[in-house]
């Protein structure tokens, strides 16, 4: 046992070498780190109340005492975008979560048992694949109604094809490998088998699936509130804090920029991290 | 080949049932009596007996479905509860005008996409390589609405070289085009440098060049032959993304698409309208998606034998 903890110890330390050596992977943890720092600090952080305004001070550019500029309700723009960090985190990991633990069920039971039940997970796969992008996330809200609870739950079945075919194909790939052949001698429940031996081994592909998912569905969400559909106003929500300030483009261009730099600098962040993850974690997929 | 494609429409059909499973189930799926739904609001209680029978709302479910399929198939999508307008007319107008946008917008990404990626492969880590490469990573990561809008704010409030929306020319579509198509060219710049590179390490690229070739024609007319076939398949995907990408765009230039008209439905609780939109959205991917693999395997015979 503890022989094995310290295998697992070395396999991370290996990978956190290779990523260490991987600039654009650590300006991207760095950017991840930043956000999350903002999204919990927030209270902290924001010199402003997010909600609170003053109308007498609509649509300021940006100076000493508003930094990033008001909006068009004299509301702070930069304690408006520094609270949208939480608003964001929030969606993308109640999200993720939901569409990896989904969609590693869906596709470790799949892609085991083979047969009629993993041809039916999958044509439901291919179902939910056939709405292209957001238009999927966008039909599920035609059923679900707007608001922040319809848009996670979304966002995270949005993503769940996507855990359901990497493990499924991780899942096929590792069934015939010798140490879960001798498992199944042994007698090992496929409980077991699934959960101790196939899913610690696919933990590699999950990972980098999470990180860059994190990605997608921030652009995802951040759609969907633009277009309405998602979190509602008066929440300092990236995506719908720029829809608001479209009508005021001439006139005050900064409160639209501000909330779209920060959505397309996260997004970045988690692109270029997992990117890296991928190539730390996998190093034959270097190119 | 024939066989392959017939296997390959075959495997289409559950995907279509399934899509128009969930496009018909919308009206039943929202909370609410479907006839009331349907008759729209203030409508007197006659009014939604009538829509009850004449929809065949009172119908068991599975029958409901059937009418809905034979409908569909003949291209009878349900009449809209605001306009009380058949849904296929709108449909038709919107549907064509997201087509051509997404259409000019493959184009314009295949164009970019290609020049930055081949380029990018004949000189690895060079400048032009390195700089195309950021900018592929601020293709992906850039939201489409807020690129939209700040291509507007740049090209039409300040230099006016375009309008700000609306439709009429090919002049209205190019800035939606280029917002919708960023993510795109992005995407088709990676896999083609991605794909040169494998390509021009192999044994016959090195044969044409000891043969004497001209490096112009090793790398355009062998190379990218050989390193397209990849990228096809990208082509066709990303196309059907700009389907329903198109939606952003749609609304940020305040154009007349058929995700527009889909968001609209949502919000006026036109459910006719959506589930129209849905149908025809999800179709139209789904037989891109066959499309693109049958010019895959055209190109590629290995994968029919697969």
């Amino acid at each position: 046992m503890s022989d094995e903890r310290g295998r697992k110890t070395s396999q991370v330390r290996e990978v956190w070498r290779r990523l260490k050596r991987n600039r654009a992977a650590i300006v991207g943890g760095i950017i991840v780190i930043l956000f999350v720092a903002t999204a919990i600090l927030a209270p902290w952080l924001s010199p402003y109340h997010p909600n609170e305004g003053d109308l007498t001070k609509r649509l300021k550019a940006s100076d000493r005492e508003h930094l990033l500029g008001t909006d068009p309700l004299g509301r702070d723009v930069l304690s408006r975008v520094i609270y949208g960090a939480r608003i964001s985190l929030q969606i993308q990991i109640v999200a993720v979560v939901i569409a990896m633990f989904v969609g590693t069920i869906l596709g470790m039971v799949g892609g085991y048992y083979g047969g009629t039940f993993d041809n039916l997970i999958m044509r439901l796969m291919d179902i939910l694949l056939a709405f292209p992008g957001i238009f999927l996330a966008i039909a599920i809200i035609a059923v679900l109604g707007p608001g922040l609870t319809n848009l996670m739950l979304a966002a995270g079945i949005y993503s769940i094809p996507q855990f359901a075919r990497i493990v499924r194909g991780s899942v096929l790939s590792l069934k015939e490998k010798e140490f879960v052949e001798a498992a199944r001698a042994v007698g090992e429940k496929d409980f077991n088998i699934l959960f101790r031996y196939l899913l610690p081994n696919s933990m590699a592909p999950i990972i980098v699936q999470t990180t860059l998912r994190m990605a997608t569905v921030l652009l995802t969400a951040s759609g969907l509130s633009f277009l309405g559909l998602g979190v509602q106003p008066p929440t300092p929500e990236w995506g719908a804090m720029l829809s608001n300030a479209r009508a005021y483009l001439i006139t005050a261009p900064h409160v639209a920029t501000v909330p779209g730099l920060a959505i397309m600098l996260v997004v970045m962040g988690f692109n270029l991290f997992g990117d890296g993850l991928r190539d730390s974690l996998d190093p034959r997929l270097r190119d | 080949m024939g066989k392959y494609v017939f296997k390959r429409i075959l495997m289409l059909l559950p995907v279509l049932i399934g899509v128009s499973l969930i496009s018909f189930s919308l009206l039943h799926m929202v909370p609410g009596d479907p006839a009331e739904l349907l008759s729209g609001e203030d409508a007197n209680p006659e009014f939604i007996k009538a829509v009850r029978k004449e929809y065949g709302l009172d119908q068991p479910l599975y029958i409901q479905y059937f009418q809905f399929i034979s409908h569909v198939i003949r291209g009878d999508f349900g009449i809209s509860i605001r306009n009380r307008e058949p849904v296929i007319n709108l449909l038709k107008e919107r549907f064509l005008f997201t087509l051509q946008l997404s259409f000019l917008s493959i184009l314009i990404a295949a164009f970019i996409g290609l020049i930055a990626g081949v380029i990018s492969s004949t000189r690895q880590y060079s400048l032009f390589d390195n700089m195309s490469m950021v900018g592929a990573l601020f293709g992906i990561s850039m939201p489409i609405f807020w690129f939209g809008l700040l291509l507007m704010l740049v090209f039409s409030v300040h230099l006016k070289w375009f309008p700000a929306g609306g439709k009429g020319t090919l002049w209205h579509l190019i800035l939606p085009a280029i917002a919708l198509g960023a993510a795109s060219s992005a995407v088709i710049a990676r896999m083609t440098r991605a794909s040169m590179l494998e390509v021009i390490r192999q044994d016959f690229i090195r044969t044409a060049r000891a043969n004497g070739l001209r490096e112009a024609i090793v790398i355009y007319k062998h190379a990218l032959k050989n390193a397209m076939i990849p990228v096809i398949t990208v082509f066709g995907l990303e196309f059907g993304y700009m389907l329903g990408g198109a939606v952003l765009t749609e609304t940020v230039f305040s154009l007349p698409g058929v995700g527009r008209l889909m968001v609209e439905g949502i919000f006026q609780r036109d459910y006719p309208i959506v589930q129209g939109s849905m149908l025809l959205v999800a179709s139209t991917f789904v037989v891109v998606n066959l499309l693109t693999d049958i010019a895959y395997a055209l190109f590629d015979p290995k994968i029919r034998y697969e």
